[in-house]
């Protein structure tokens, strides 16, 4: 009973990862960058709920609502400014510049919100009692896990059906033929950052109330993580992100329970490498060799 | 001396620009040398000196992975504290054994750079087969497992030698080392060393700057700097050629990963107390940073954006909450300045004279 | 589209050798060497025997498995079966480095040179497998680097001079012009003291002119190094002249085998290269 009680904790971790993971792996199967400022647009996410609900005192659903609304806008905004102009930069010049917008997102807050760490309630409270109070599940659990598989359908069926799913998919094989058979790239690029800020905003949301609590610096290590978790999974690939952050939660959730509460994330690291070692494209991804 | 001109201009340019670098190090820590001793540097700035030699030779280390074997490692800092926590050990070990503090530093500093070696050949090994953003992504987890190990070490020493215990459980403390009475901690777990006796000073991050320039570019410009460039630029013609790949590859990350641990090494001693937070994956973001504005592959560019960026927030103190946002905003700024094409006309036009400045050295 | 090719037995052939080579082992001998793409036979029942001094040729239309050939030799694909003997060694369970190493260079269709490094460096680092100074030595620049750098160094001059190429020496190979950047390749490959050198297409966009002079330069190479060349290449021109024993290629298979004068006069090359014509 206590091992299920742990697993349960990980997969509703996992699915907190697994959401922000698919922003992550969407990002860079499009524009082939690594979007270190994603797991920043989380903590904003976070901060925009915490602030809708106590000090603006709206419900719930409408301050979470508000934090995806502003969490899209940004993740076009930043687009625009800071990545757009440098498409066809080297990929090390994208990477140092997501890295300062990821700066640039935290020091904002840290003056905005101060250092201090917020409590952050659930935005459910309340736990589920099963087996006759043997397990108990608080709801804020299953909510995530429910909100993580409607998102990984819907993402699913949106790639994989929609006109603008299509187009994603064409971008990620091949920018220039994409634009050749009459696809706005430029538009089909900022779509993909909006839909991963607004999966960022619902995970920032999540995460908080998995926590309880909020600071400028929150984002930072479940970014790495879940970026961890769509390489885990094979990046590009959205199957993968979500099975990937699965996997990744329950591994920490249960090396926390079993092995060390130290030493949990290099656990969870050190699987990563071994993984990545046997299957050099993660788990979903495919390999393709370069043609000579 | 007009022989030694004619001398000079028929060198290559590349031999040219070492030489300037090589001067221009020895130039500065004369300058610094005589300003320090005639008591014109004010305490702020004197105990800056050490890091920015440290972080020197981090940027012109990574340089090393990343501009001159093209790999993209974020988990420098990961060899670094290796090489700091390595060289206190030791350090703190040998007080006295070896009382003469210069020895004892350059004992630790060598020490340092064999563990980091050491642990870059081990993740280097597997890794290297790995290709570009997953060795990326592999250093990162690399980085944050060293961190997590450090935080469960606890190390002590007394007159039976060293005692060494691995705290997993997280319920040990000290005391669990069993020191006798002339014994004392050099590794607290989570507080990290502690009460480790400070022999680092500006000689030493001189000569540690100045070994590192000479290790990394004699081996550029030598037949394997020439194979670890060519494996960059085009690894399938390399190996048609013979090159053994992972034996370059594997040269080129564990000196790198030595390099690092000689700093780190010199770091450690610098302080009385670390913590290993203080290796996390921000400070190997930090250097990789120096290493992109300075310049791929341009080891004179990481010595001048290590020291300059080190020196940056320091001197933006008087904005006090906002020097972080507005190294931020200059980070941007430079990156769009140096790498967006329309930025780059418009630069190109206030400086009509300057040619092609972006060109990659090496 | 009907696929009709002939049969080439599985034994060893009596070699189309030149004369001159007859009396030696031959360089390479491919023995019913193929490969299967996920069910796709891209090569198949490939057999061929090159001479020590020989300059033969693969032609073939595009798609024919020409440059998957090369890629089968130095290994950068693994053959699905069949057996390449070079200098009558089996070369089963090398890595590319390691083939090269035992005598075969190639250069590539699309250009694939060390861009930054200078035009000699792209041939000194070449020579690496014939240099000995260690790390240590390098960065501690003792005697035995600067030895082994001068005579490296006066190599790489001595074979940029085949091409009139000194000038260039520190240029950065990726600012060359395309039709030296296709010649520096051919030095790089020879750089590495080859038996058997591999030219994928080394005239392709050179002028007329350009290509007479390669049609030299490739001659000249085989008579001062005493090697042997296959080269593949579209211009029928070059290859009718200066090979002496010709491989046509299609579909993956090899559809004929002969002189250049056999070639020519062949009907199935022709309906290969043109189409057959349509039956009344």
């Amino acid at each position: 009973m206590e091992f299920l009680s742990y697993l349960i904790s990980g997969i509703s971790l996992g699915s907190v990862y697994a959401i922000i993971a698919l922003g992550y792996t969407m990002v860079y199967g499009i524009a082939k960058m690594l979007n270190f400022a994603h797991g920043d647009v989380i903590m904003v996410g976070g901060y925009i709920s915490f602030c809708a609900m106590f000090y603006l005192g709206l419900p719930n659903i409408v301050a979470v609502l508000l934090a995806v609304v502003v969490c899209t806008v940004l993740g076009i905004v930043i687009e625009r400014l800071a990545y757009k102009p440098l498409r066809s930069a080297p990929s090390l010049a994208v990477l140092i510049t997501a890295i300062g917008v990821s700066y640039f997102l935290q020091n904002s807050a840290l003056l905005i919100w101060k250092a201090a760490a917020r409590v952050y309630p659930p935005v459910v409270e309340g736990t589920a009692s099963l087996f006759g109070g043997q397990l108990s599940i608080s709801y804020i659990s299953l909510l995530t896990i429910a909100v993580c598989v409607v998102i990984m359908l819907a993402l699913t069926t949106f790639v994989n059906k929609s006109k603008m799913g299509k187009a994603m998919r064409a971008c990620s094989e091949d920018k220039a033929a994409a634009q050749l058979m009459g696809i706005n790239v430029n538009a089909t690029i900022s779509a993909t950052f909006a839909i991963g800020s607004a999966l960022a905003a619902i995970a920032g949301v999540l995460l908080c109330s998995f926590n309880t609590s909020l600071m400028p610096t929150t984002g930072s290590m479940p970014g790495i993580k879940a970026f961890t978790a769509a390489v885990f999974g094979g990046i590009g690939s959205i199957p993968g992100a979500f099975l990937g952050g699965l996997l990744l939660g329950i591994i920490e959730a249960l090396a926390k329970a079993y092995i060390s509460t130290t030493l949990a994330n290099a656990i969870v690291f050190a699987v990563l490498i071994v993984v990545l070692l046997v299957k050099p494209a993660g788990l979903l991804g495919r390999y393709v060799p370069e043609k000579v | 001396m007009a022989k030694l001109t004619t001398k000079f201009k028929s060198l290559k340019k590349t031999t040219k620009v070492d030489f300037a670098t090589y001067l221009g190090v020895i130039a500065v820590f004369i300058v610094v040398t005589v300003l320090q001793n005639g008591g014109m540097l004010n305490r702020k700035t004197l105990g800056l000196l050490v890091p920015i030699c440290c972080y020197m030779s981090m940027a012109v280390s990574l340089n090393l992975t990343v501009g001159i074997l093209g790999e993209l490692s974020l988990g420098h800092a990961g060899f670094m504290s290796v090489g700091a926590f390595s060289g206190v050990i030791v350090s703190q070990s040998l007080l006295t054994a070896v009382p003469n503090a210069p020895v004892r530093l350059a004992i630790a500093m060598v020490v340092g750079a064999i563990f980091a070696a050491i642990v870059g050949l081990l993740v280097g090994t597997p890794v290297l087969r790995l290709q570009g953003d997953y060795l990326a992504i592999v250093t990162l987890a690399f980085g944050e497992i060293i961190a997590d190990l450090i935080n469960c070490l606890l190390v002590g020493y007394d007159a039976s030698g060293l005692h060494i215990l691995f705290n997993v459980s997280g319920t040990k403390t000290i005391d669990d080392l069993g020191l006798d009475a002339t014994g004392y901690a050099i590794i607290k777990g989570a507080q990290g060393a502690t009460g480790t006796k400070t022999i680092a000073g500006l000689t030493a991050g001189f000569i540690l700057v100045m070994v590192t320039l000479i290790i990394v570019l004699n081996l550029t410009r030598s037949r394997a700097g020439r194979a670890i460039m060519a494996i960059r630029d085009n690894p399938i013609a390399a190996q048609s050629v013979g090159l053994n790949l992972t034996k370059y590859k594997l040269m080129a990350f564990v000196t790198s990963a030595a390099l690092a641990g000689a700093a780190g090494a010199l770091y450690g001693l610098n302080y009385s107390s670390l913590q290993s937070v203080k290796f996390n994956f921000n400070t190997s973001i930090l250097v990789l940073v120096f290493v992109v504005l300075g310049g791929l592959g341009n080891i004179w560019g990481s010595l001048l954006s290590a020291a300059a960026l080190t020196i940056l927030p320091e001197a933006l103190r008087q904005f006090a909450d906002y020097r972080m946002l507005v190294y931020a905003i200059v980070l941007i700024f430079v990156m769009l300045a140096t790498n967006n094409p329309q930025f780059k006309a418009f630069f190109a036009k206030l400086l009509p004279r300057r040619h092609s400045a972006e060109e990659k050295e090496v | 589209m009907t696929q009709k090719t002939k049969l080439v037995p599985v034994t060893r052939e009596p070699a189309l050798l030149p004369e001159r080579d007859a009396d030696k082992s031959p360089v390479l001998e491919c023995i019913d060497l193929g490969i299967t793409f996920g069910g796709l036979k891209a090569v198949d029942s490939f057999n061929i025997t090159i001479g020590r001094t020989e300059i033969a040729g693969l032609i073939g239309p595009n798609g024919a498995g020409k440059t998957t050939i090369f890629n089968l030799l130095t290994k950068v694909y693994q053959p699905t079966h069949g057996t390449i003997l070079l200098n009558g060694r089996d070369i089963h369970g090398l890595n590319t480095a390691q083939i090269n190493r035992a005598g075969i260079a190639r250069t590539f269709q699309n250009i694939r040179l060390f861009q930054n490094l200078s035009v000699e460096e792209n041939i000194t680092t070449a020579m690496d497998t014939q240099m000995h100074y260690n790390m240590a030595e390098g960065i501690l620049r003792l005697p035995r680097f600067w030895r082994e750098e001068r005579v490296v160094h006066e190599r790489a001059m001595e074979l940029l001079s085949i091409f009139h190429m000194e000038e260039f020496a520190d240029a950065k190979a990726g600012s060359l012009p395309y039709g030296a950047q296709r010649r520096l390749e051919i030095l790089r490959a020879l750089a590495t003291n080859p038996c058997l050198l591999l030219l994928d297409e080394p005239a392709a966009g050179m002028n007329p002119s350009e290509t007479a002079e390669l049609m030299e330069n490739i001659r000249s190479i085989r008579d001062t190094f005493k090697i042997a060349v296959l080269l593949i290449e579209h211009d029928m021109n070059l290859v009718m002249n200066i090979c002496e024993g010709i491989a046509v290629l299609n579909f993956g298979r090899i559809i004929a085998k002969g002189s250049p004068d056999d070639i020519q006069n062949n009907p199935e090359v022709i309906e290969a290269y043109l189409g057959k014509k349509k039956e009344a």
